[in-house]
């Protein structure tokens, strides 16, 4: 329970650190940290206009994502605290979760019948399946390091013994920072600001949903930054007690946001065709990582 | 008791064929379909009293030829009769109101309607009998009946030609089988299986394997394994919509009951027929869903995905046989277990899948998704179906392929925890196979769904009337029951299960079934947990509906940039969907394309049309037989056309007979002769 509500409270300030970080790196005044929240706010309390062409799907997709996110976030652990829902496989489920997320906003981007939406659905949908065997492998070498197959044992059991350990908590951190980049289509993958249809993923799906259901896919965009920082953190915060766990939760989430922010002010967006072969990187970088488990446990013949 | 039911069962089926000429074509339906209940109510009256009373075992005098015929029926058979039931009774319910668009071939409908029973009653028999000659016997007539089944529109050329790939492939099994079991009545001097199983104890570990390698390939071919899957992509297609759901569904299953029956017999090292199957598993899975992506045609794509379900299938098979061969009680359990789930899962969403797009093509006539577009406003029924079916097969939570495929992935990283190099290595690719599967098949079924049901039809040909109403729906929204039912309660089908893969435990001692019993109570777990999440869904629906009832709603079309004309063109389509993942994915596939560019200063029409095709078809089938087709035309000088040199043929051949044994003989004793010098 205690990760879930730090999650929540994480995405309330996540986005808008993101976006100070990038005004002050790029020496603008910008909004302030919680215009992010009151947009989204504003955007709940207004009314909406809906396509002719949609059917039910697009008014059920954005609450499906939502709640297949706060499903996923339920499962996180904190430290030695479980998550709500924690059994063995869970991570399985986890992703298998956020694709179910995705496969409605994908298909409720179809459902506008646009001819721009369907580009962003086609891209988020390859993107979404490249980046997939990244993450599964890297909890697969995890749960062969610690020997166990839940996020909450797997977390707890984690022990940086020695520098060769250090070296995959670094890796493991650069490949979730990245999976989070793709999921939450921010650069270098995608330009969430740009002027442009043909070069978005995730803001071209979202063309036609307004009011209250586009306040939710922003604020789900928002719960997913902080879902992935959640997944950073434990692989830093062990068995602290609480006290001193909570601070550095925080401190990740920060750093993590500032990473973002500093990552979409200095890296430009990479070329659309070749995204794949970037989030190729993360599935070998992965398996590097799996294979220096082997090494680490002299499993390696 | 049960003796008499399979015997009621197959007297039934075969006097409702007898029975045919009696009646008129509406009566030969409602004959067919209420003979299909019946033996479906006795079949599985007969699987559930094996779960409930274990192994029935009962035999036959049988023939000189056959020697005895016993019949056993246990666990992993009562599993397969029920699934076969359930699917052969959804698709006759679906099929009856299908064919009524036929209803002026009588003829043609009548010997549909035999085949129909005919298939169904081989299928169950084929499952219970243990006598390889008679096995052999009943392979052939459901072979033979489901070519009947798939050139019902046999008028249509490609039809006809899709239905002889069938029939050749059918009969290449069939070789493979053949071959098989003379090895076996070769070494064991009787056709009863259960001799298979205590004469490879005995004997030397490769004839053993090879057997099994041959019975393997006999039964891939029916199950779709690449490379032996060319015949699936043409033969669904061409089939009825619910003889393809059938067929997708059971039919192609029964070669995995096959492999699965051969298991449980053939006593030899599994370690190397576990990577064996594994590895062709993930080959299969991941070729199926890749090209499943490129197709054009609903039906094509759909029998492309039933490869990459096959593939998911062996890999809980494979999973199971390493876990028999290194002693690992879990990973049998959740090899088998998963792969055993996912034949009942798939059997349900894929024939589900097959209905709703036989409706699909009764409204429009066509099953090029290019051209199709905003279904789901004429044909809501269909709309709601094929989502969830799309979701299950996907994999998604909550509904039954999440289910198989939790389990077998939970036996995959369960297995990662090992000490053995090599069974790392493969269990990291079985992972990375599995979630490509995943990802591609999310990619697949966005297309699929979004294209055909969403958005504007893309092309302005007519509709045909369509009326759906939850009556006509009723059999397809009772697989849909199931599919949720088995996602958010797998726990119902737990002891079958168990019963069934503790057949696969050797010994089955305590050990297994707590492992068992373990994974069963994480599936119960993610069983709550996804009902928990329908509620979660519910319940923010139910917040947004409040939230959202005060405020103001307008409908308005969709934004298009400023441009207001007719949006329908401009409307993204399939191939422009997948276009970034072909461009990927081109180098494995093998993409025809034509295209017709703007050139010059009054240019012509522009086209581009891409046609995709099978490179391992083109490899393995179309160039070896161009290359045998070119070495056999040097010999059609001997079919000239002339009556006296088809007798001249008949009487060298007369000659040859007799003089052979002659010649042969002075040869010996020519090389006798010689030996003696």
């Amino acid at each position: 329970m205690v990760s879930v509500i730090l999650i929540i409270f994480a995405s309330i300030f996540f986005v808008g650190i993101v976006t100070r970080t990038k005004s002050i790196a790029s020496g603008r005044k910008g909004p302030g940290i919680m215009q992010n929240m009151k947009d989204i706010i504003r955007l709940l309390k207004k009314g909406s206009v809906y396509s002719k062409t949609t059917s039910f799907i697009f008014q059920i997709a954005p609450t499906v994502y939502l709640a297949s996110v706060l499903m996923a976030i339920l499962m996180l652990p904190h430290g030695v605290h479980p998550g709500v829902i924690s059994f063995s496989g869970d991570f399985v489920m986890f992703a298998y979760l956020l694709a179910l997320g995705k496969f409605l906003i994908i298909v409720s981007a179809l459902d506008t019948g646009s001819s721009f939406e369907g580009m962003g659905a086609s891209r988020e949908a390859l993107f979404a399946m490249l980046a997939e065997p990244a993450f599964f492998i890297l909890m697969g070498s995890f749960a062969l390091f610690t020997g166990h197959t839940s996020f909450s044992s797997i977390f707890n059991a984690l022990d940086f013994g020695s520098y060769i350990s250090y070296m995959l908590g670094g890796l493991a951190t650069f490949v979730l920072v990245m999976i989070a980049m793709i999921e939450n289509s921010r650069m270098p993958f995608d330009d969430p600001k740009t002027h442009l249809e043909l070069t978005m993923i995730h803001e071209v799906m979202v063309l036609d949903n307004s009011g209250f259901d586009l306040g939710v896919i922003t604020f789900t965009t928002n719960l997913k930054f902080a879902m992935y920082g959640a997944i950073i953190s434990n692989f830093f915060i062990g068995a602290l007690p609480l006290i001193l766990s909570i601070p550095l939760f925080m401190l990740i989430q920060f750093c993590f946001a500032v990473t973002v922010g500093v990552i979409e002010s200095f890296i430009a967006r990479y070329r659309m065709s070749h995204n794949p072969e970037f989030i190729f990187i993360l599935t070998s970088l992965s398996l590097l990582i799996f294979f220096g488990v082997l090494l680490i446990l002299g499993k390696f013949m | 008791m049960e003796k008499f039911l399979v015997e009621l069962l197959n007297l039934i089926a075969i006097g409702a064929i007898l029975c045919f000429p009696l009646f008129k074509t509406k009566g030969k339906g409602i004959l067919a379909v209420s003979v299909i209940t019946i033996q479906v109510i006795i079949a599985s009256v007969v699987a559930i009293s094996v779960f409930n009373n274990g192994l029935i075992e009962f035999y036959y005098r049988g023939s000189w030829v056959t020697g005895e015929i016993p019949i056993r029926i246990d666990y992993l058979s009562a599993w397969f009769v029920l699934i076969i039931s359930f699917t052969f009774a959804t698709g006759a319910w679906y099929g009856i109101r299908y064919m009524m668009a036929y209803k002026s071939q009588s003829g043609n409908l009548a010997s549909h309607a035999a085949a129909y029973l005919l298939a169904y009653t081989a299928l169950v028999d084929i499952c219970l009998v243990q006598n390889g000659l008679v096995f052999l016997i009943l392979w052939e007539v459901m072979a033979l009946s489901s070519f009947v089944l798939v050139i019902f529109e046999h008028y249509k050329i490609r039809t006809l030609k899709a239905g002889i790939n069938f029939l050749i492939q059918s009969h290449v099994s069939i070789l493979f089988l053949t071959i098989a079991i003379m090895m076996a009545k070769v070494n064991t001097g009787t056709f009863d299986f259960t001799a298979i199983s205590s004469s490879t104890y005995t004997q030397p570990a490769a004839i053993a394997v090879g057997l099994f390698i041959f019975f393997f390939c006999g039964f891939a071919i029916k199950a779709g394994f690449v490379p032996f899957h060319t015949w699936l992509p043409l033969a669904h297609p061409a089939a009825p919509a619910h003889v393809s759901g059938v067929m997708s569904g059971v039919i192609i299953k029964i070669g995995i009951y096959g492999i699965l029956r051969m298991v449980l017999l053939i006593k030899c090292d599994m370690v190397f027929i576990g990577y064996f199957i594994l590895f062709i598993s993930v080959m299969t899975g991941v070729y199926g869903v890749m090209l499943a992506i490129v197709q054009h045609n609903l039906k094509r794509l759909l029998a492309y995905h039933s490869i990459e379900n096959i593939g998911i299938i062996g890999i809980g098979i494979g999973l199971g046989c390493l876990g028999i061969g290194y002693n690992n009680p879990l990973l049998v359990a959740s090899g088998f277990g998963g792969g055993l789930l996912h034949v009942l899962n798939h059997s349900l969403f894929k024939s589900l899948l097959f209905y709703v797009s036989g409706n699909v093509y009764q409204a429009t006539h066509n099953l090029e998704i290019d051209t199709l577009g905003g279904l789901i406003r004429k044909m809501p029924h269909s709309g709601y179906l094929f989502l969830i079916a799309s979701l299950a097969i996907c994999g998604l939570p909550p509904f039954n392929g999440f289910v198989s495929e939790f389990f077998i992935y939970n036996g995959l990283f369960n297995g990662l925890i090992s000490n053995n190099f090599l069974f790392i290595l493969f269990i990291l690719f079985a992972i990375l196979g599995l979630v490509l599967i995943g990802g591609l098949a999310l990619i697949c079924f966005t297309k699929a769904f979004g294209v055909v049901f969403l958005g504007n039809p893309r092309s302005s040909r007519p509709l045909a009337p369509v009326n759906e109403s939850f009556i006509k729906a009723a059999p397809l929204y009772l697989i849909a029951l199931f599919i949720l039912i088995i996602g958010v309660f797998p726990v119902l089908f737990g002891p079958m299960l168990i019963k069934t893969v503790c057949l696969f435990l050797p010994g089955s001692g305590t050990q297994a079934t707590f492992e068992l019993s373990n994974t069963l109570q994480s599936l119960t777990a993610i069983g709550w947990y996804s009902l928990g999440f329908i509620g979660l869904t519910a319940l923010l629906y139910f917040i947004r509906k409040l939230v959202t009832a005060k405020r103001s709603q307008a409908s308005d079309v969709t934004w298009g940039c400023g441009y207001t004309g007719s949006a329908e063109k401009t409307q993204y389509t399939a191939s422009s969907f997948v276009r970034t993942y072909r461009k990927l994915a081109e180098p494995v596939l093998m993409i025809k394309r034509k295209k017709n560019e703007a050139a010059g200063l009054y240019p012509d029409r522009i086209s581009q049309a891409t046609h995709p095709y099978d490179k391992i078809e083109y490899w393995l089938i179309d160039k070896p037989l161009l290359f045998i087709r070119s070495f056999l035309k040097r010999f059609t000088f001997l079919q000239n056309g002339h009556i006296q040199a088809y007798i001249l043929y008949g009487f060298v051949f007369v000659g040859l007979t007799i003089l052979l044994p002659v010649i042969v003989e002075k040869i010996i004793e020519l090389v006798n002769f010689l030996n003696q010098l």
